[in-house]
Formats: C-alpha cells, structure tokens, sequence
C-alpha cells in the first residue's frame, strides 16, 4: 500500500511540476467564481446553486484532460513497462493514479470553500444542500476522473483519450437530459444511468445511498475495465 | 537462478517464442542474441513478469513467475529496450521514487542512491532533469534504477543500442563490473559485445532457441574448417590451376588485387599452411603471405540465423 502513495505523490508532483495543475485550478476558479460573484451581486441570489450547475459542465471537459496522460504517456513513452514490472499489482498502480486524481478534484473543490465561508458569514446558507452538493462533485468527478483513466489505458495518443473519455462522460451526461425522447420505462433507466441525475439529488440535500452507489460502482465499473486493459499488456 | 521451461508467446497470430527452454546459474553473464524480431525482447518480457506466458513458464530461485510474480519481480533488475525513463523528473528524484517503489526501506534509500551514482558515475547529472540527458547518461540512469533495490539478477535489453563508441565501451565496462557480482542476462545483436562481456551466449532464430553456450564452444563446435589466404607474386591462371587440382584444400575464391599480386582463399579441414607452403617451395612461386582465419562468432551468428 506504500507502493501505491509513493505513486500517488508521483503523479501529484507531475501535475504540480507542469502547468497542468495551476492552470486547471486558475481555470476552474476563475469560471466559478464568476458564476458565485454574478449570482451575488447582479442577481442578489445568495447561493451555491449556480456554482453547482456549473461545476459538472467544466468536469466534462477538466476530467478527460486531467486523465488523458495517465496510461497514454505511460505507454507512448514506455514506461509502462518500467511500472508494471515493479513488485506492486496492477490495480496498485490505477488506484494511485485515480487517487492522485481525486486529491486534485478535492483541492479544487476545498478552494470554492470561500464561496461557501462567504454566504455563511452574510448568514444565509443552506447547509444541507451545501454538504449533499459538495459529496455530489466530489463523486461525479472521480467517477469522470476514473473513465478518464480508461480511456487513457486504450490508447498510447493523448488526444485520442481525451476525445474518447469526453465522449463517454457526455453520454453519461446526456442521459438523463433526453428522457422525453424515448418511451416511457426507457426512459426511467436512462434516467437512473445519467450522471448529472445523482448529482441533481445530492444538491438538493438528500444524501441518498443510492446516488452514492451509483458513483461508488461506475468507479469501481471503469477500474475493473482499466484492469482487464492494462492485463493485456497493450504495446 | 534462472530456469526458462518450454516457454512459448504469441501476439494474437504471431508465433513470437515457440518453447524455449535454457538456464543461467549464479553469477553467469549470458548474452542473448538473434536477429531483430527474434524472440529476444518477448522472452525477456516474460523473464520480468511483464507479459504472460502462453505456455510454459519461468521458474527464478525455484519460484514460478505465474504464481510468485511479485517475489520474482523483487528478485529482478530491469532495463527495458530503449530505456524509458520519466523524462519530467530530476534524476535523483527519479531514482528515490525508483527505490521507494521497490520496496527500499525510507532510511537505506540515500544510501543505495548514493551508491548507484558512484557506480553508474552519475554525480554530475543527480539534479538535472531526466529530459536533458544524453543518450549515455540516461543509459546510466536507467542502469541504476534497475540495480537501486540491490538484485540477484539483472535483465538488460539492448543496454548499448544507440550509443556512441566510447559510451559503448563505457557501458559494456560497467556491465562487466556490475556481472561481478549478479547474475546478468543481456540481449544484444552486436557480436563484439557478446564476446566482449559474456560468459555464455544463446542464440535464438524465429523465436527458437538455436545455440546455446560459450563463445569458444559454440566457434569450435559450429565452425566449418579453416580458412586460409594467400598472396602471391605469380601468375593467377597458372597459381588456379595447380590449387584447382591440389586435393588438400578448396579454393573458394581468386583474384588479381590491384598491385598485380594473385590472391587466393582456401577452406580445408585443417591447417594447411605448412604443406601450401612446400607446394608453393616446389612450384616455385613467391609467396607475399599466408594468413589463417578461424571462424568467428560472427560467422557462426549468420550460418545459424539465415544471414
């Protein structure tokens, strides 16, 4: 398990060594922040609601970017080889790397923490909501995050990653936003698959665990694909 | 050490290692060598624990690398072709990260780093970048990652590819001192390397194994005779005529070379330079040399790989 943060903290430097980090985090700032302040002061709305409905839009494209280099790189550059010949098993190796994921989502999520301390302190927060709507993005981005990843083990291009792990977030995405289209059970399943659809009930402030577990096992679901990947020891 | 039991690897089609078997004791440096597509770097790869054996397995210190993967791989020290290295870390980083891996205890890793850099003679590079080396300093690097966790064994796969002749040298001499002490097997399809550094040598073809043993072994039992040349300031057609007919040797090849001087190369079952010479006492021929060629691995290499 010691293998396994030494990689994380690996992966962590690579991100903060390059500018990968602290333009994501600027980025991801920098559109939140606008949201939170245009809410405040133009609308005189009180709330994280915007930032929220925000957040998952810039996932969509933050996720597979942040991603797309983990296995492509690896196997661009051969260092693949070098990894997984360490005396660590290969689920080791994807569990550092989502974890050093989820650590820079959490990062990002911690510093819309003022957004938060801000209307706390002008005294009109929803604590629920604010709570269920944190564990929400904190979910939805390492279930991204995790898809990302197994994009990124199917192909040695990193554009060709990010494309295909945009891709499949969007579907995800979509689900449940086009229910109006198809019949009516259909339409109930599609629903339960969206990913935006937990989300939207997490924020609300119901903590369900059944919105948890969906995110807990599309995880758990893109690990095990990146596994069997990564098992076949792709050139 | 190292036991390879009727290992056999195929990429979906493609036959790669068709049930080789080989083994190399304590302390042995083996070199492997083929031509490029040969099986070499495939069966490396199942040496290391990186690719599955179809069929077959490898058996290290008596532990089966389908089971004991893990165990084997600590047992292990690899380069891998091309020596991918991760070119955005600074080499003593690298290194530490390396050895922190391999299970290096928190305490010993300064110690063993510091001890991989007077080896591989890294001093000057330990906090440059990986991305700024040159093709022999990374060589270096990826040398001391693979010895940082202090293995029985080594696999190096093509350790001197792309290198310059002095950095081939280098390299080689390290790998000498480093063979000292470990078990080393070291792919390469450089002849002088082989001879230079190896106790023993396998030859693999078309994922086969073909020979199997020391330089001087495999030139003894695999060479076809002798070769001899001879100068001679004589008229060629006369010279042939007489060697054509003489029943000693074989004359494989003739010519005039530039200076007038007939040249002549003979191939017989012994050393026949004493009786050529009678023969050209008596024929009455001036002999401007006489030189014998023992066939060399390189020769060995090319009648046993198709060349």
């Amino acid at each position: 398990m010691n293998q396994t943060w030494t990689l994380t903290k690996r992966e962590l430097r690579a991100y903060f060594d390059g500018p990968a980090a602290y333009v994501v985090l600027c980025v991801f700032l920098a559109i939140t922040g606008w949201f939170f302040g245009n809410a405040l002061f133009l609308q005189n709305v009180a709330s994280l609601h915007s930032v929220f409905s925000i957040i998952p839009f810039i996932f969509l494209f933050f996720m597979p970017a942040l991603t797309m280099s983990s296995f492509a790189e690896e196997r661009r550059a051969g260092t693949l080889e070098l990894l997984l010949t360490l005396p660590i098993r290969d689920w080791q190796v994807i569990l550092g790397k989502l974890l050093s994921v989820a650590l820079l989502l959490l990062l990002a999520i911690a510093l819309t923490f003022v957004y938060a301390l801000t209307l706390a302190i002008l005294g009109d927060l929803d604590l629920g909501g604010t709570v269920g709507g944190y564990l929400g993005l904190f979910l939805l981005g390492t279930t991204y995050g995790a898809i990302g990843i197994w994009a990124s083990s199917l192909t040695r291009n990193q554009i060709v990653a990010f494309i295909l792990g945009f891709a499949i977030i969007f579907v995800l995405f979509l689900l449940d936003k086009i229910t109006d289209f198809v019949p009516g059970q259909l339409g109930v399943i599609m629903q339960y698959l969206g990913a935006d659809y937990h989300f939207q009930n997490l924020m609300r402030g119901v903590i369900d665990t059944r919105d948890v577990l969906y995110y807990v096992s599309l995880t758990g679901f893109a690990f095990l694909l990146t596994t069997y990947t990564l098992a076949k020891r792709p050139e | 050490m190292i036991e390879v039991r009727n290992l056999s690897k195929s990429y979906g089609p493609v036959q790669a290692v068709r049930s080789i078997s080989f083994q190399v004791n304590q302390g042995e440096v083996v070199g492997f060598l083929g031509p490029n597509g040969a099986g070499k770097t495939t069966t490396m790869k199942v040496m290391t624990g990186y690719l599955p054996p179809n069929e077959g397995t490898v058996f290290v210190d008596g532990m089966d690398i389908r089971e004991n993967t893990l165990e084997v791989r600590q047992q292990i020290g690899y380069l891998p072709e091309s020596t991918p290295l991760y070119s955005d870390m600074v080499t003593y980083d690298y290194l530490e990260f390396v050895a922190a891996m391999r299970g290096v205890q928190k305490d010993d890793r300064a110690d063993r780093i510091a001890e991989m850099t007077h080896a591989c003679g890294l001093q000057e590079v330990l906090s440059k970048r990986v991305d700024t080396l040159s093709k022999g300093f990374r060589q270096r690097v990826g040398l001391a990652q693979a010895m940082i966790h202090n293995p029985p064994i080594l696999i190096l796969d093509e350790p001197t590819s792309g290198l310059d002749p002095n950095q081939i040298v280098e390299i080689r001499e390290l790998i000498r001192t480093i063979g000292k002490e470990r078990t080393v097997v070291l792919s390469t399809h450089i002849l002088p390397e082989v001879q230079a550094s190896c106790d023993r040598v396998i030859i693999i073809d078309n994922g086969v194994l073909v020979a199997d043993g020391t330089p001087e072994e495999l030139q003894t039992n695999l060479s076809a005779g002798e070769h001899v040349s001879v100068t001679l300031m004589d008229d060629e057609e006369d010279v042939a005529g007489v060697l054509g007919a003489w029943d000693m040797a074989e004359v494989v090849e003739h010519g005039t070379s530039s200076n007038g001087e007939a040249y002549f190369n003979l191939n017989s079952t012994s050393d026949i330079r004493a009786d050529l010479f009678r023969l050209a006492v008596n024929n009455g021929w001036t002999l401007t040399g006489l030189s014998r060629r023992h066939e060399n691995l390189e020769d060995v290499f090319r009648q046993l790989t198709g060349g």
